[in-house]
């Protein structure tokens, strides 16, 4: 099979690679370079456990080619802390105990801080439309949105 | 040192389970109320929270080893059928696709307590294994299973639990109709000639499905003839034990992993097929294999709550006591044997001395039943309790004093007394929360077309955990301490609080404290985490080995500071003198001065008390609002109250109730396995056909723990918290629905259309 190159931003570094035009995003950024933090829960754009960002909106990577993201910037839950700190929104959904498995957990910040980067000021409606394509068997959300609001400041990006 | 074998009777997933094992006989003092406390019962943070927000968690899904390969299965496309031909040669033909394994080319290996196959030619039901293969990547995998030709002798079917209750049950999957359970009490005729009114109806409930967020999965390796197996499990020792056995090898050939686990509710609490595929994969290849189910596979193969058809009948008095009930029901456990009955809290819920009980579980042509949280409560609490509000509303009775009248104050069923039951706490602060007053005294009595009302019902569950299970501690140079069991973590925040307990005892801080669980080859044993049996059971057993370990210190001082051991305290995680209190030590120096680089203790849970029965109990309220032209249901609140014993953590506490009280409630109005009558087909495989909840569905939630502590259980006080939460909500809800239309929805999931259609007949 003829392998495509592409280079792309990955976490703030760039990267160049060959990909099979075949190879699932999700599955590139998983079994190439270990980043197992964005989760499979379905595989069909159902569950948001494989949301990360791409050029800074939030997308499922299941339902994206590897191929497709030549020239772009994805963002993994690995690339949100910064030097072993964690960003305000890891912070606050260990905090107000927005996590329980945890399985759902980085695709939910991801969506979270995608809403911030948009929408600096959400109001509770908006955070639960942000959310509304993660899905979470475990906690009933409850948590997961106070862990949200708890983040928000204005001027995200300044952080 | 003071242990003892001795028998003990634990009640695991509604089986009365009788156990000899080794407890602990040490009796410590109880701890009061968790204001006394440091630790236990705070809002204590995840101590496995950073990993889990950082994405550096690794789960069995992430788990990948050098050299690993992909397997997946081919499952029966036909709800019944025998496999009269298979080839597997064009699959294996194609490069990268390395093993295909059918029932033609494996041992025999039995499944399902002896009643089949590991392969089985006979296929039961759309999902049952075929083969499986093995490929360099998934993908791979999966093209294989397209090339494997089979034939099929297809043979009748049923997925009607009804028409299958009525047809030759041999004929449907070659199993003999299982034996019908009974139960009677006291004088049926009696009671029924002692009552003035009576109500009867029956109410039926869905089949639905777990559909945890980590589907489930394995990863297996041999090294020589030693076996790691890691998966996505409940219980460690369960699939130890299955996989050695399947494979006729040592019990410590193999070493079962679960770190991180994606939800479980009960479908991961017994060995899946796919853990020993993967096994006989690997051996035969010399690789390691990753094995893994999708969202499809999940909805088909891995276990559902059964559904139910329930007749109840209540007689009583005009005051209100209830002198007989009879119950009829029947389930189906899909077309392998498993239990789908739903009687528990009908025989011990309410005080009823006359009753009568008929459960039949009935195979059918789809996939197997398994424990789903709480298994059978559920659906038995919403078919209980909307009968017991139906004799409330005929005789003019507040449904909460009907419940008080007929409060139980003992076990019905084993004569006993409770540990602790603070049901009738619960009912006040739930019914102050809900404000129900605000009920409609005649249901349906509401104007305007968006109609509001307000329903209640009870919960009951066991949950007071048993020995045997053990809990090991390591104290290392520098007072740091590692609690090690051999139970598991399955996100309930088992981690946390076995901390907490430890950080509680010994007064060290709990940054210093690691949690090593989930690893057979590692931890001493401790039960599977269903039940809500988790904490009730481990977590005294830590306090324990804290309290032990707290004893060596306090003798390792004594003997370096030469002080007798009366004249020492414990204080604050330091030893000292009592007479001077600026001789003292820090554990890090008594672990110095010993030259020792560990101190090991081991601990073990308490035997229960005698002639005492645990159950948890509370009660949930809901207000709801029905729009009378269009069916929609919106739930405004729930409030629930509970007597769960000790509330060990009131963060992973409250994430427990919340995530519970949502499943009850799209148990109540959304979630329905729905299978084709005709083709036998499951229609709804995925997760935009078969809806669980999101963050729009989440009503306001107050949660209210009525219990300090129960003294009598164990030494910490606890009985789960994990099933309770969602055994009354769909009752509560359903309750509420009546009050506001003022007509009953016999049938679960409620939904517009059931909603317009009651309305519509009813005038
Ligand atoms: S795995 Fe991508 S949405 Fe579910
Ligand atoms: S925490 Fe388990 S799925 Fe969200």
């Amino acid at each position: 099979m003829q392998m495509i190159a592409i280079e792309f931003n990955l976490n703030g570094i760039l990267v160049k690679a060959e990909v099979n035009p075949g190879v699932r995003l999700i599955d590139f950024l998983r079994d190439e370079y270990g980043l197992t933090g964005t989760k499979e829960g379905c595989g069909i754009g159902e569950c948001g456990a494989c949301t990360i960002i791409l050029d800074g909106k939030a997308v499922n990577s299941c339902l994206i080619l590897a191929c497709q993201i030549d020239g772009k910037e994805i963002l993994t839950i690995e690339g949100l802390a910064n030097s072993g700190e964690l960003h305000r929104l890891q912070e606050n959904f260990l905090k107000k105990g927005a996590v329980q498995c945890g399985f759902c957990t980085p695709g939910m910040i991801i969506s979270a801080y995608s809403l911030l980067l948009l929408n600096p000021n959400p109001a509770e409606q908006e955070i639960r439309e942000a959310i509304a394509g993660n899905l979470c068997r475990c906690t009933g959300y409850k948590q997961i949105i106070s862990a949200i609001e708890e983040s928000i400041v204005v001027n995200i990006e300044n952080d | 040192m003071p242990q003892k074998i001795v028998k003990s009777k634990i009640i695991f997933e509604g089986e009365i389970v009788e156990t000899i094992g080794e407890v602990s006989t040490e009796e410590y003092e109880r701890w009061g109320a968790n204001e006394n406390l440091k630790v236990v019962g705070k809002p204590v943070s995840r101590i496995d929270g950073y990993d889990k927000v950082s994405g550096s968690a690794v789960y069995t899904f992430d788990k990948i080893l050098q050299r690993m390969v992909y397997a997946r299965t081919l499952r029966s496309p036909l709800p019944h059928a025998k496999i009269k031909r298979i080839d597997i040669s064009k699959a294996l033909k194609v490069n990268g696709i390395l093993d295909v394994i059918t029932f033609q080319n494996t041992e025999d290996i039995d499944w399902y307590w002896n009643s089949s196959k590991l392969f089985d030619p006979h296929l039961r039901y759309q999902g049952d294994e075929i083969a499986c293969a093995a490929a360099e990547t998934a993908e791979l995998a999966e093209q294989a299973l397209k090339l494997i030709e089979v034939d099929y002798d297809e043979l009748p079917f049923a997925v009607n639990t009804k028409k299958a209750l009525e047809s030759d049950p041999e004929k449907l999957t070659g199993f003999k109709k299982p034996d019908l359970f009974t139960y009677d009490r006291g004088d049926f005729s009696k009671g029924i000639s002692e009552s003035d009114e009576s109500v009867e109806d029956t109410f039926t409930t869905p089949v639905v499905i777990h559909n945890p967020t980590e589907v489930h999965c394995s990863t297996v390796a041999w090294d020589g003839g030693k076996l790691t197996v890691w998966d996505s499990t409940q219980a460690i020792f369960s699939v130890r034990n299955a996989v050695a056995d399947s494979l006729k090898i040592n019990i410590n050939d193999v070493r079962v992993i679960k770190k991180y686990m994606g939800g479980g509710f009960g479908s991961k609490l017994e060995a899946g097929k796919y853990t020993v595929m993967a096994a006989l994969l690997a051996r035969r290849l010399g690789r390691p294999v990753k094995i893994y189910l999708d969202r499809r596979e999940m909805n088909l193969a891995v276990g559902n709550r059964p559904d139910s058809h329930q007749t109840l009948k209540v007689w009583g008095k005009r005051d209100g006591t209830i002198t007989a009930m009879s119950y009829k029901s029947f389930g189906a456990v899909g077309a392998y044997p498993q239990g789908a009955a739903a009687n528990w809290p009908f025989r011990t819920m309410y005080k009823c001395p006359n009753i009568k009980v008929e459960d039949q579980n009935v195979f059918i042509n789809a996939g197997r039943a398994r424990a789903f949280r709480a298994p059978g409560h559920v659906q038995g609490v919403f078919a209980l309790d909307s009968i017991i509000d139906d004799f409330a509303y005929k005789i003019g009775m507040d449904p909460i004093d009907l419940r008080l009248k007929n409060y139980a104050e003992v076990d019905q069923v084993f004569n006993v007394p409770y540990t602790s039951k603070l049901l009738k706490e619960a009912y006040s602060a739930g019914a102050q929360a809900i404000n129900w007053d605000l009920r409609n005294k005649i249901p349906g009595s509401g104007n305007g077309v968006i109609k509001r009302g307000i329903g209640m019902a009870s919960q009951i569950w066991w949950g007071g955990g048993g020995p045997p299970a053990h809990a090991m501690l390591k104290l290392e140079r520098g007072g740091y301490l590692t609690v090690i069991s051999g139970t598991q973590d399955i996100g309930t925040g088992t981690y946390t609080i076995l901390a907490q307990v430890a950080a509680e005892i010994l007064e060290i801080p709990m940054e210093k404290i690691e949690v090593i669980l989930g690893d057979t080859g590692v931890g001493p044993y401790a039960p599977s985490s269903g039940g809500s049996q988790t904490i009730a059971s481990v977590a005294p057993a830590v306090r324990d080995a804290s309290e032990k370990m707290k004893s060596k210190l306090i003798s390792a001082a004594a003997a370096i500071m030469e002080i007798p051991e009366d004249k020492i305290k414990y204080n604050n995680g330091e030893i000292e003198s009592i007479e001077d209190p600026a001789k003292k030590l820090s554990i890090a120096d008594i672990l110095k001065e010993l030259r020792e680089e560990s101190l090991l203790m081991n601990g073990s849970r308490e035997a229960n008390p005698d002639g005492y029965t645990t159950n948890s109990f509370g009660a949930q309220f809901a207000d709801v609002s029905v729009d009378t032209e269009t069916g929609k249901i919106t739930v405004n609140k729930i409030a629930a109250a509970h007597d769960i014993g000790r509330p060990m953590n009131q963060k992973t506490l409250e994430n427990q109730f919340h995530g519970g009280i949502l499943q009850g409630l799209s148990y109540a109005l959304m979630e329905e396995r729905v299978i084709d009558e005709s083709t036998g087909q499951v229609v709804n495989l995925n997760m935009h056909d078969y809806k669980i909840p999101t963050v729009k569905d989440v009503p306001k939630i107050e949660i209210i723990i009525v219990s300090k502590s129960d003294d009598l259980v164990n030494n910490v006080g606890a009985k789960g918290i994990g099933e309770p939460a969602i055994i009354p909500t769909a009752g509560a809800i359903a309750n509420a629905v009546y009050n506001a239309i003022g007509v009953r929805i016999k049938s679960l999931p409620i939904t517009p259309d059931k909603v317009l259609n009651a309305i519509y007949k009813f005038n």
